[in-house]
């Protein structure tokens, strides 16, 4: 069974590290805030200014001059710091992020990422995701594992234009985690009750299958 | 102290000499610590032709999306758009020249045009097609892209509290943008929620240092919120 949504994000989270600061893109990477490990702290940090973000308000907690990178009123965590864009952008281009999660239309196998426009469609932006997949220690990208016609979205070379280049380390998709090396896909897990074969089938890029590939697991 | 006295009291003493064809660089993220009321004055002087520098260009009704429904934008400097329907439309239509800037080169341009910092080079968007026409320079086996700074003619900005002679603080996340684009106008026009006495603020806690600031105003603001998020109050 393809892996929900809900899901996705679980397993992004037992990627987190006691002590990690954590910049989640929108959509399901958001979702990744609801599963922290409860023995291990993490600081989540928006890219409009807020370093310990906490969850939303109450109604009436809920106040204008605070919100998230994705404009949502949202509330501070004890420890948390408030600053300028510039210096957000200044620890997030400085490498002092360890880990970004965002979404994308496409990866490739050299670890390249397009997320932000599709030709023809309008251009919305790309906000600060080529900054953050410029500079953060580690990306984990969270993504479906075709699109609504079955296209593969894991290929030899991404076709849309690129967010950012050879940044990617980790793919979670609703059938497999993958991690990018050497120029391939390395199939580490699959979904429960997800064959080798249909994974296989549904990746246009080099994947290597080692001979046990786990299912994922969650406790 | 007369001299440092920026304090005006009308919305045209604070946004005159804005003419026709300037840049402004406009403080905020969405909605959150837009200058409300010097939007407002840019929409009922009518100036034209104007290339806003803003992260986002508000929405349809509020803020710089009122710029827009007016066209007087002929350019946007931003680095996400997607919330405004007539943004859309004139963007398509090709009436507005929109240049996407990836967010955290966006504020680094408007720091260091405020810094006196011509150009810099940076990772972000190498590979990219925000990369097309730059320079490119390897560092440390890394290539990077040189990027120009940005200064405007005019920079506008909110702020929480301010004093007469223009020290500034800035509310939580309404801060954003607004302490860099206040260094990079020729003429800063910062629009408080509150005029403090001078002295009042501790000088280790000022965000934004008088020097930067041309004009004070104390506005009121309706400080919309773009997408209400809320958490059930537990137990009641």
């Amino acid at each position: 069974m393809a892996l929900t949504r809900d899901q996705i994000a679980m397993r992004v989270a037992q990627e987190l590290q006691d002590g990690y600061y954590v910049n989640l893109g929108i959509g399901i990477p958001t979702l990744v805030s609801n599963y922290v490990p409860r023995d291990i702290d993490v600081m989540l940090q928006s890219e409009n200014g807020l370093l310990g973000m906490g969850p939303y308000p109450t109604e009436k907690e809920a106040d204008a001059d605070m919100i998230n990178a994705g404009k949502e009123t949202v509330t501070a965590v004890p420890g948390a710091s408030i600053f300028s864009s510039a210096e957000s952008f200044a620890m997030i281009r400085g490498g002092h992020v360890n880990l970004t999660v965002l979404g994308a239309f496409e990866v490739d196998q050299q670890g390249n990422i397009a997320s932000y426009m599709v030709p023809g469609k309008l251009v919305k932006g790309m906000g600060g995701a080529m900054d953050l997949v410029a500079g953060a220690k580690r990306i984990i990208v969270t993504m479906t594992h075709t699109d609504k016609h079955g296209n593969a979205k894991l290929l030899k070379q991404c076709q849309l234009p690129l967010t950012g280049v050879n940044c990617v380390q980790k793919v979670v998709t609703d059938l497999a985690v993958l991690s990018i090396k050497d120029n391939a896909f390395y199939l580490d897990e699959r979904a429960p009750g997800v064959s080798v074969d249909e994974i296989r089938e549904k990746t246009a890029a080099r994947l290597i299958i080692p001979n046990h590939v786990p299912e994922i697991c969650f406790d | 102290m007369a001299g440092f006295n920026k304090v005006v009291s009308t919305y045209q003493e604070a946004m005159e000499g804005l003419t026709d064809h300037m840049t402004v660089i406009a403080g905020g993220f969405g909605l959150c610590g837009i200058p409300e009321g010097l939007i407002q004055e840019i929409k009922n002087k009518g100036t034209r032709d104007l290339t806003i520098v803003s992260n986002n260009c508000g929405v349809d009704d509020f803020g710089l999306g009122l710029l827009l429904k007016d066209r007087q934008i002929k350019k946007m400097v931003s680095s996400y758009v997607g919330e405004n329907a007539e943004f859309e439309r004139q963007y398509l239509s090709g009436e507005l020249e929109v240049e996407l800037t990836p967010q955290g080169t966006l504020a680094e341009k408007i720091r260091a045009g405020g810094a006196g910092i011509p150009a810099f080079y940076t990772a972000t968007g190498y590979g990219t097609p925000v990369a097309d026409n730059k320079e490119v320079k390897t560092f440390n086996d890394r290539p990077y892209i040189l990027e120009e700074s940005i200064t405007g003619d005019f920079a506008i900005i909110r702020a929480w509290k301010g004093d007469r002679m223009g020290n500034l603080v800035f509310r939580d996340t309404a801060m954003n943008f607004n302490p860099l684009a206040a260094t990079a106008g020729k003429i800063t026009v910062a629009e408080v929620e509150e005029i403090v006495e001078v002295g009042s603020l501790k000088p280790t806690e000022i965000h934004t240092p008088s020097i930067y600031v041309n004009r004070v105003i104390k506005g009121s603001f309706e400080k919309r919120i773009e997408r209400l998020t809320v958490t059930q109050e537990q137990g009641l």
